[in-house]
C-alpha cells in the first residue's frame, strides 16, 4: 500500500495516482496544499521546495511514488512560528511572494544542519531558490536572526525534528 | 485625480464611475462587489453592517507594496488603524481607471503618486461624513468631535461611538466638500508598517492565481508555435488524447489546447501530440540578421522620431576639431520578464457569461481579449484580480486571459485552469526590445561638451499592444471589426510617436546642442514593457557615455556630472548622497567604484557600484543607492523597492541574454536563460534623501542606473569600455 506521512499525518495515496506524477503535483492537485508553489518544472527553481525525510527537495521533479514510506513536510506543515517564519515576518521578507514558501523550506532546512550559518553557508544552502523580486539581502538576514533566536533559546521549535 | 462633482452619491449602493471622475467610458454601472447596505462613501471604502472597514484595491499587488502602501492611505485619511482594515482587489470599473493612463492599469510606477491624494481626500471625506452623523445623534456641534483610530470622540462629554455604529445614520449625510486630509503628523504614512500581505506569503495560505481553486475544475495547456506569428498547419492527436486523465484536445486560436483532470497529465499529454508548424511571417530571422538590420537602421534609416533637439548638435559635430569627437556605438538585448509565478489564468463560462481569475497588472484588458477571444459582450465578462507573482510589465499583458476564455467557451460549466510552462513563460513573452545605439558627442579643449548627438534603433513598444489597448478603450457598442480596424490604425500611428523608446534619453546636463531621435526597425519579436522600460537600456547608454566623456575630460565622473546638472537640485542631492554614502573616490582598499545617476517616473536614483577582483573575475561587492522618490508613504518598502530592482535589473546586466533563431526564442528555462540568484547578489545599502516633494515612482527606478554604474566601475577596474551588454566579469 503507498503510505507515507504528510506534515506528520499518515497518508495513504488513492489508487488513481500515478506514481511517476511529481509530488507537487499531488501536493498541489489532489491534496489542496496549493503552498508549495510551480516555478520551473525542472529543479531549477526552488518554488516547489518540501521536505523529505528533512531534506530540502524540489518536488517538481520527484515522482511521488519515490516518497512512500518517508515523511513529507510541506509549507503548510512547517507550523506557522517556526523560527525561519517568525523571522521572515519580522523582516518583511516576502515582495510578491511567490518563491517564499520554497525559500522558507530550504532555510528550515539549513538551519536544522547548520544552526549558525555563515553568509557563504547561505549563499551554498540558498542558491537553488530563485526570487526574481531580488528578496535576497533579507533572506540573508532573516536566516541570521532565526539563527540567532534558536540559538538563544526563545523558540521552543526543535529544528532537528522540525516540531515545535 | 479630481473628482467633478462636489457631491457623492451615498447608501443608494450606486456610485457611477462618471460621478467620480472627469473621464468614464464605463457607464454608470454600479462599483462592483458592493456589500448589501453598507455605508459606502466612495468606490474605494466601504463599512459593512457587520462593521468591517472593507477597502476595494483598485492596483495589483505584484510584490511592489501597494496592498500595505495604499491602505495605509485610505487609513490615514479615515483615521482607522490601516492594519485593520480588509483589502479587496477591486474589480473592474472606470472609477478603478488609473488617472496617469486612463484605463484600469498598474504599471508606470503610478501607483503611489497618483493614489496620494484621493486616496486620503476620500477617507477623510469619509470621517468627516461619520463625525457629522455622530454630531447629530449626540445634538452637538461637529467642531466639537475629533476621532481616535476608528471612534468618534467628544471630549467634553467623554463620549465615544466607533465608525460602525454610525455607518448606519452617515448614509443619509449630505457630502461635504472633498476634505483633505490632516497634513500634520500624520499616524501611519512615514512609518514602516510590516507589510499586511506578509503573514499570508509565509505560511503558505496566499492564494496566487495558479491557485485559484474551484469546484469540479481541470486544467488546461496550450501547446503554441514556438515560431512568433506562427500557425499550426495541422496536428494528431490520437496518441495524446489516450494518455490517462486527458478530457479534450481541440485547437484555438494561437495553439492547441489539451484540457485534463490535473497539470502533469496535461503536460504529457501535450508532449505526445504530433504538430506540423507553419512557422509563419518570421522563419528565419535570427539574432544576427536583426543585428544587422539594426546596423543599416543605424546608419540609413529613414524613419526617425526626435526625442530632444536643440541648438546645432550635427552642425557642432561636423566642425570640430580633429580629436575631439568622441563616438561610441552601444547595444542592449531583447530581455524576458520571468515574473516567478508562470502565467496562468482560470475561466468559467456559464450560458453567454464568463469569469475569470486572473493574475493581471490589467483587469480591463483581461476583460477586453476574454471578451474577444472566447466571443463575449464585455460586460458580460467578470473578472477577479488575484495576487501574483511578479509583474514587472509582463501582466500588464493578458493573452493568457484570452486562451482560457477561449478554452473554457469549449467547455461550459467546467472550470478551466490554464497554466503556462516556464518553458511557455520564457518563448511568449512581450520583451524588452533589443536597441542598437549611436552616440556622438564633442568635447573641447577646455572639457566643455559642445555638442550631444545620440541615434538609437528601436521598434516601438507601444505598437503591439494597440489594439489591445484600443479594444479597451473604445466603447462597448462599436462592432470588433470597426474596433480593431480603428486598432491597427492606432497601432502604426503611436510607433511614430512612441515616447516610451526614447524615455531616459533626453539627458539632464545643460550641453546647448544635443539632439536624440530614433530609427524605426520592427523585427517582428512580441514587445512589452519590461520593468522601467525605455530607461532600461538609454539610462546605461548615457551614462555609460557621460562616463566616457568624464574621462575624455580628465575629470572625475562625479565632479563633471555635478557641473553639468546645474538647475537640477534633486539630480545633484541624489549623487552627492550616494557618494557621499560610498565614500566615492575613497574606497576600501582593492575596491573599484563606478557611478551613475537617472531620472525616471519623476524620482530621482544614483548609484555607486563597488568591485573587488577576485580569482575568476570581477566580483561586485556592494551597491549603494540614494533616491528621491518625493514623500515616503513606508519607508521600508521602499528600500525593499530599491533593492528589487538594483538585483533585476543586476541579474538582466550580467546573465546571458536570450537569442532568436528562426524567428523563436532559443532558450526555454533557467537553465539557458539564468537570472541573479543569492550567491551573486552584493551588499546593498539604500539612502532615502528627505524630500517634501509629492511622491513619485518607486517601483522601478532603481533599476536604470545599475548597468552604467556597473559598466564604470568595470572600465575604471579593467581599462576596458564594456558597450554591449550582457557585461563579461571576466575582463
Ligand atoms: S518548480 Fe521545482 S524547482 Fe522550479
Ligand atoms: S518574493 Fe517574488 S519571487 Fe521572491
Amino acid at each position: 500500500m503507498s503510505t507515507l506521512k504528510l506534515n506528520g499525518e499518515p497518508l495513504t495515496l488513492p489508487d488513481d495516482v500515478d506514481p511517476s506524477t511529481p509530488l507537487l503535483w499531488v501536493v498541489r492537485e489532489r491534496l489542496g496544499l496549493t503552498g508549495s508553489k510551480f516555478g520551473c518544472g525542472q529543479g531549477l527553481c526552488g518554488a516547489c521546495t518540501m521536505h523529505v525525510d528533512g531534506q530540502a527537495v524540489r518536488t517538481c521533479i520527484l515522482p511521488v511514488g519515490q516518497v512512500v514510506g518517508k515523511s513529507v513536510v510541506t509549507i503548510e506543515g512547517l507550523g506557522g512560528d517556526h523560527p525561519v517564519q517568525q523571522a521572515w515576518r519580522q523582516i518583511d521578507v516576502p515582495q510578491c511572494g511567490y518563491c517564499q514558501s520554497g525559500q522558507i523550506m530550504s532555510a528550515a532546512a539549513l538551519l536544522a544542519a547548520n544552526p549558525n550559518p555563515s553568509n557563504d553557508d547561505i549563499n551554498r544552502a540558498m542558491a537553488g531558490n530563485i526570487c526574481r523580486c531580488g528578496s535576497y539581502p533579507r533572506i540573508r538576514r532573516a536566516i541570521h536572526q532565526a539563527a540567532a533566536s534558536i540559538s538563544t533559546g526563545v523558540q521552543t521549535f526543535d529544528p532537528a525534528t522540525g516540531e515545535g | 485625480m479630481k473628482f467633478s462633482r462636489r457631491k457623492f452619491l451615498v447608501g443608494t449602493g450606486v456610485v457611477g464611475g462618471g460621478l467620480l471622475l472627469g473621464f468614464s467610458l464605463g457607464g454608470d454601472e454600479p462599483v462592483p462587489q458592493i456589500v448589501a447596505g453598507s455605508f459606502q462613501p466612495n468606490a474605494w471604502l466601504q463599512i459593512t453592517p457587520d462593521g468591517r472597514v472593507v477597502f476595494q484595491l483598485d492596483k495589483a499587488e505584484m510584490g511592489q507594496g501597494v496592498y500595505t502602501g495604499l491602505t495605509t492611505l485610505m487609513g490615514e485619511g479615515l483615521d482607522y488603524d490601516p492594519a485593520r482594515i480588509q483589502v479587496e482587489m477591486a474589480g473592474v470599473h472606470s472609477a478603478y481607471n488609473n488617472p496617469a493612463m486612463r484605463m484600469q492599469v498598474t504599471g508606470g510606477s503610478t501607483s503611489l503618486t497618483t493614489a496620494w491624494t484621493p486616496l486620503q481626500e476620500a477617507g477623510a471625506t469619509a470621517r468627516a461624513m461619520l463625525m457629522a452623523a455622530a454630531a447629530e445623534q449626540w445634538q452637538v456641534p461637529v467642531s466639537e468631535l475629533n476621532t481616535d483610530d476608528g471612534v468618534i470622540v467628544h471630549s467634553a462629554s467623554g463620549r465615544r461611538i466607533g465608525y460602525a455604529e454610525v455607518a448606519e445614520s452617515a448614509k443619509s449625510i449630505e457630502a461635504p466638500q472633498l476634505v483633505p486630509p490632516v497634513a500634520n503628523a500624520p499616524k501611519w504614512i512615514g512609518k514602516s508598517l510590516p507589510r499586511f500581505d506578509t503573514p499570508a506569503k509565509t505560511d503558505g495560505t496566499a492564494i496566487f492565481g495558479v491557485d485559484v481553486a474551484l469546484p469540479g475544475m481541470k486544467t488546461a495547456v496550450v501547446v503554441r508555435c514556438p515560431h512568433f506569428g506562427g500557425r499550426v498547419r495541422a496536428f494528431d492527436a490520437e496518441e495524446a488524447e489516450q494518455q490517462a486523465g486527458v478530457l479534450k484536445i481541440f485547437p484555438i486560436h494561437n495553439g492547441i489546447a489539451v484540457v485534463a483532470d490535473g497539470y502533469w497529465q496535461a503536460r504529457q499529454a501535450a508532449g505526445k501530440l504530433k504538430v506540423e508548424w507553419d512557422k509563419g511571417p518570421l522563419a528565419g530571422l535570427s539574432s544576427a540578421k536583426i543585428r544587422k538590420n539594426q546596423e543599416q537602421a543605424l546608419d540609413n534609416g529613414e524613419t526617425t522620431v526626435d526625442a530632444l533637439d536643440e541648438g546645432d548638435a550635427e552642425g557642432v559635430l561636423a566642425q570640430a576639431a580633429d580629436g575631439r569627437v568622441v563616438e561610441a556605438k552601444y547595444a542592449a538585448p531583447f530581455l524576458h520578464h520571468s515574473t516567478m509565478e508562470p502565467q496562468n489564468c482560470t475561466a468559467l463560462v456559464t450560458g453567454d457569461r464568463c469569469e475569470l481569475w486572473a493574475p493581471s497588472q490589467a483587469p480591463g484588458f483581461v476583460q477586453a481579449l476574454a471578451a474577444q477571444y472566447g466571443g463575449f459582450d464585455r460586460d458580460k465578462v467578470t473578472v477577479h484580480t488575484t495576487l501574483m507573482g511578479g509583474g514587472f510589465g509582463r501582466r500588464a499583458m493578458t493573452d493568457f486571459a484570452g486562451e482560457a476564455a477561449a478554452i473554457a467557451r469549449q467547455m461550459p460549466g467546467v472550470p478551466i485552469k490554464l497554466i503556462w510552462s516556464r518553458e511557455d513563460d520564457m518563448r511568449h513573452d512581450f520583451y524588452r526590445p533589443s536597441t542598437l545605439h549611436r552616440l556622438r558627442a564633442v568635447v573641447n579643449e577646455d572639457g566643455q561638451i559642445g555638442a550631444w548627438r545620440h541615434r538609437l534603433v528601436s521598434a516601438s513598444i507601444t505598437k503591439g499592444m494597440a489594439v489591445t489597448l484600443v479594444d479597451s478603450y473604445l466603447p462597448k457598442w462599436l462592432p470588433e471589426a470597426m474596433a480593431r480596424g480603428i486598432g491597427r490604425f492606432a497601432g502604426n500611428t503611436t510607433a511614430n510617436m512612441d515616447s516610451a523608446m526614447a524615455e531616459g534619453a533626453e539627458i539632464p546636463y545643460a550641453v546647448d546642442n544635443r539632439k536624440v531621435d530614433v530609427a524605426l526597425y520592427d523585427p517582428g519579436i512580441p514587445l512589452g514593457f519590461w520593468r522601467s522600460v525605455g530607461h532600461s537600456h538609454n539610462a546605461f547608454v548615457v551614462e555609460s557615455f557621460m562616463d566616457e566623456l568624464a574621462h575624455a575630460a580628465g575629470e572625475d565622473p562625479v565632479d563633471f556630472r555635478l557641473r553639468y546638472l546645474q538647475g537640477h537640485p534633486r539630480h545633484q542631492r541624489v549623487l552627492k548622497a550616494a557618494a557621499e554614502a560610498a565614500n566615492w573616490g575613497d574606497p576600501l582598499p582593492g575596491r573599484i567604484q563606478g557611478v551613475a545617476v537617472h531620472e525616471s517616473f519623476s524620482s530621482y536614483a544614483a548609484q555607486v557600484v563597488e568591485l573587488s577582483k577576485g580569482a575568476n573575475g570581477y566580483v561586485i561587492e556592494r551597491v549603494v543607492c540614494a533616491v528621491d522618490c518625493g514623500q515616503i508613504a513606508n519607508p521600508d518598502i521602499v528600500t525593499e523597492q530599491v533593492e528589487s530592482a538594483i538585483i533585476y535589473g543586476l541579474g538582466a546586466a550580467l546573465k546571458p541574454a536570450l537569442t532568436v533563431e528562426d524567428g523563436r526564442v532559443v532558450q526555454s528555462n533557467f537553465h539557458d536563460l539564468p537570472v541573479l540568484r543569492i550567491d551573486e547578489t552584493p551588499e546593498i545599502q539604500v539612502v532615502l534623501v528627505d524630500s517634501k516633494e509629492h511622491p513619485t515612482g518607486i517601483g522601478e527606478i532603481a533599476l536604470p542606473p545599475i548597468a552604467p554604474a556597473l559598466g564604470n566601475a568595470l572600465f575604471k577596474a579593467s581599462g576596458q569600455r564594456q558597450r554591449e551588454l550582457p557585461f563579461q566579469l571576466t575582463v
